[in-house]
């Protein structure tokens, strides 16, 4: 097993496979009255954030917990400049404190990458800047294994500003990993050029999602926030809203089988409608709660699972 | 005043030969001198070079002394083979004013390691507003003629045009940071595929092109000298190459990580690899190669850029940029080059001389000339260990590399200032 998850690219395809497989041996416990392993019992992760993202933490908590882990959380909010103390600094002190695990969110991309040159524990990325959120392309990857039954083959649209998400990073590389097709769909000022160079050579880009709707297995609509809009990206939210969000006429135009996802928090009436968030396409809720298994599979196999 | 016997010693790559040193100047050169009392150098398979003259320094006082002095930055530059460097004025205060150019002026004379030769602002404070009393610093003691706000490109046009013309008054250049800021909003690295897959704010290319390529027609319009600082993209080398062509007065500086280190370093996040303009492809290196070869850019400059382990150690986006590179510049430039001495001679030590107004650097070793001169030994290799360096600070992008040469000695009007590869003081 790998030491840090910093990367949707630190997963070949079969150890994806295998943290998808414990996410569904997880997921059983959820099922169960008393919702808990002891599987990381004695051992202490620690969720370090720099940003605001509520729903992530208390996923990452709430999977630590489940395996019995003893949990801190060390909100950091605002940069470490601001904050007074360098990351370093405050890497020397989870390392000092025994920190088997430490989750780190971040608005720099690349800090979790120091982080794992300063700590001895395993450093999990729960989201560095417009970089990469590989356990929330695992839990995407999951949530879709889940309702079509395979990854390989799949054909997966992205949606939005693939150039300030961390979550498309992380899904091109993993779904390319695992076999499937991803085609990115966004104004061409939110996609970079060399993206599929960059990432991987096998994805597609389209301006135009009326175009790629009909052949997709999988729409993933990416949050875009409406600062881009004063940044020129586009020029309007409307004029975002009609050619790039999901309503639910062109809903009607995917295949039949054909799900959405959102990794949230959306904005609803930007990027996709309400009629399509809470449509039965909508896979939204689920990814959530598939969020906690996949990220107890994580931690299971970076500390517990492994012959360490 | 110690003579100087070195025997036996290549120079600018040519006929070993002795040159003795006396009274400050190069006083006599042929096989088999002899001279009483003085001290006697072996510099066989040694070559001599002008001494080298960068004309990119950033020395840090006054304001960030703790990242380096001006003398601790004269030693680094001692220590590599320079006999004169050119401040730049992004200090705090800004060198924008007589007073404070007369100060960096005065600090390098008192450290006697090389010729700090300060380059002031060219508006007030770096701010871009409106012009520093450019012609009181050319007036004061430290004579400065040329004027950069490097750190800062001066954007508006308007402005430049004006400091362009303003300078002719006294011969002076101004020395361009090209980077329009508009297009680099955030930027952290070079746009490309590397800062897609990182997630990092890109650099784009053209936002030095375009500058450049505005700067050599405002200074065609008006009939000024032009210097642009740090070249570093392929597309830049043809905006020069054409101006060039067209009797444009501009000349251009590459630095040597320029030359040799591409974007992918960013992959490890360490901001040691940071730096304003920023490593760029592999492509860009080979024009800018070819571009200097040929002569295309003027001169290797070192953008030494000290900072402070605290403004290193940390998030790559919360890093400064810029890198040190007094003590490995002459490597990096065997390195890139081979033993193209003459070459070497040119980049380093003679055009670059000749754009600063240093009269006195420069020279090829010649009976009668100043004895700013610089001895190397091309057939040593060496491993660039950071604690080991001069500088004050650490971030050199060349940690355990291992890069061909070392100089051996350096003389500064005639005095060593390193001898045995050591600082004298």
């Amino acid at each position: 097993m790998i030491r840090h998850l910093l990367s949707g690219a630190d997963l070949d395809a079969d150890t994806a496979t295998l943290v998808l497989d414990t996410a569904a041996e997880m997921a059983t416990v959820a099922g169960r009255e008393v919702k808990k392993l002891p599987a990381l019992r004695g051992r202490t992760v620690v969720n370090l954030f720099y940003e605001d993202s509520t729903r992530t933490r208390i996923s990452f908590e709430a999977a630590a917990k489940r395996l019995s882990a003893d949990v801190i959380n060390f909100s950091a909010k605002g940069s470490s400049v601001t904050k007074g103390e360098s990351l370093k600094d405050t890497a020397l002190t989870l390392q000092a404190m025994g920190a088997d695990a430490v989750v780190v969110r971040h608005p720099a991309s690349g800090a979790p990458h120091r982080l794992a040159d300063w700590v001895d524990g395993s450093v999990v990325n729960a989201g560095d800047g417009t970089h990469e959120h590989p356990t929330q392309a695992l839990l995407d990857a999951y949530t879709m294994r889940s309702r079509l039954g395979r990854l390989a083959g799949l054909h997966v649209a992205i949606v939005g500003d693939v150039l300030h998400s961390r979550v498309a990073r992380s899904n091109v590389l993993l779904l390319t990993t695992l076999g499937a097709k991803v085609t990115l769909v966004g104004p061409p000022t939110l996609i970079p050029v060399d993206i599929a160079t960059a990432l991987a050579p096998g994805i597609d880009v389209s301006y135009d999602l009326d175009t790629v709707a009909p052949g997709v297995d999988v729409v993933m609509m990416l949050r875009v926030q409406r600062e881009r809009m004063s940044d020129s990206y586009f020029p309007s939210a409307r004029e975002y809203a009609r050619r790039y969000g999901l309503d639910g006429p062109r809903m009607r135009r995917l295949p039949e089988h054909a799900i959405v996802m959102h990794p949230g928090p959306m904005n609803r009436g930007m990027e996709i409608t309400p009629e399509v968030a809470d449509s039965p396409r909508s896979t939204i809720v689920e990814q959530v709660a598939n969020g906690v298994s996949v990220r107890m599979a994580v931690l299971y196999l970076l500390l517990g699972g492994s012959n360490r | 005043m110690t003579a100087y016997l070195i025997r036996n010693v290549s120079p600018v790559g040519g006929e070993p030969t002795d040159l003795l040193i006396r009274d400050g100047v190069v006083a006599e050169v042929g096989a088999g001198l002899t001279a009483d009392g003085a001290t006697v150098v072996d510099a066989t398979g040694l070559v001599a070079l002008p001494g080298l003259v960068d004309l990119h320094t950033h020395l840090r006082e006054p304001g960030r002394e703790d990242a380096e002095t001006v003398e601790s930055g004269s030693r680094a530059a001692a220590l590599g083979g320079y006999t004169a460097v050119c401040a730049m004025a992004n200090t705090s205060p800004v060198a924008d004013t007589a007073g404070v150019v007369e100060q960096v002026w005065r600090l390098g004379r008192e450290a006697g390691l090389v010729d700090v030769q300060p380059i002031g602002a060219v508006t007030v404070g770096l701010a871009g507003e409106r012009l520093a009393e450019l012609g009181a610093m050319a007036d004061s003691a430290a004579r400065v003629r040329i004027f950069s706000d490097d750190g800062h490109c001066v954007a508006d046009p308007r402005l430049m045009r004006r400091a362009l013309e303003y300078v002719k008054a006294f011969d002076g250049v101004i020395a361009q940071h090209a980077e329009e800021p508009r297009l680099t909003e955030g930027a952290q690295m070079h746009e490309g595929e590397v800062s897609t897959r990182l997630g990092l704010t890109g650099w784009p290319a053209v936002a030095e092109e375009a500058i450049i390529a505005r700067d050599v027609l405002l200074a065609e319009h008006v009939g000024s000298r032009l210097h642009v600082c740090h070249v570093s993209t392929a597309g830049s080398v043809e905006v020069l190459r054409q101006a060039k062509a067209r009797g444009v007065r501009v000349t251009a500086e590459v630095t040597p990580h320029h030359l040799l280190l591409t974007d992918q370093r960013a992959e490890s996040y360490d901001p040691v690899f940071k730096v304003n303009p920023p490593l760029r492809t592999a492509a860009d290196i080979a024009a800018l190669r070819a571009a200097l070869a040929e002569g295309v850019i003027d001169v290797i400059a070192t953008d030494h850029a000290p900072h402070a382990v605290e403004d290193k150690e940390c998030e790559w986006a919360y890093a400064r940029p810029g890198m040190l590179g007094l003590e490995t510049a002459l490597s990096v430039a065997l390195d890139v080059l081979g033993p193209r001495w003459d070459l070497i001679a040119e980049r380093m030590s003679r055009v670059p001389a000749r754009i600063a107004g240093l009269t006195g650097h420069g020279l090829d070793p010649a009976p009668g000339v100043p004895a700013n001169l610089t001895v190397v030994d091309p057939a040593a290799r060496r491993v660039i260990e950071p604690a080991e360096l001069a500088s004050r600070s650490r971030n050199t992008p060349y940690a355990r590399m291992t890069l061909p040469g070392r100089i051996v000695a350096t003389f500064l009007r005639g005095e060593p200032t390193v001898l045995d590869g050591k600082a004298v003081k």
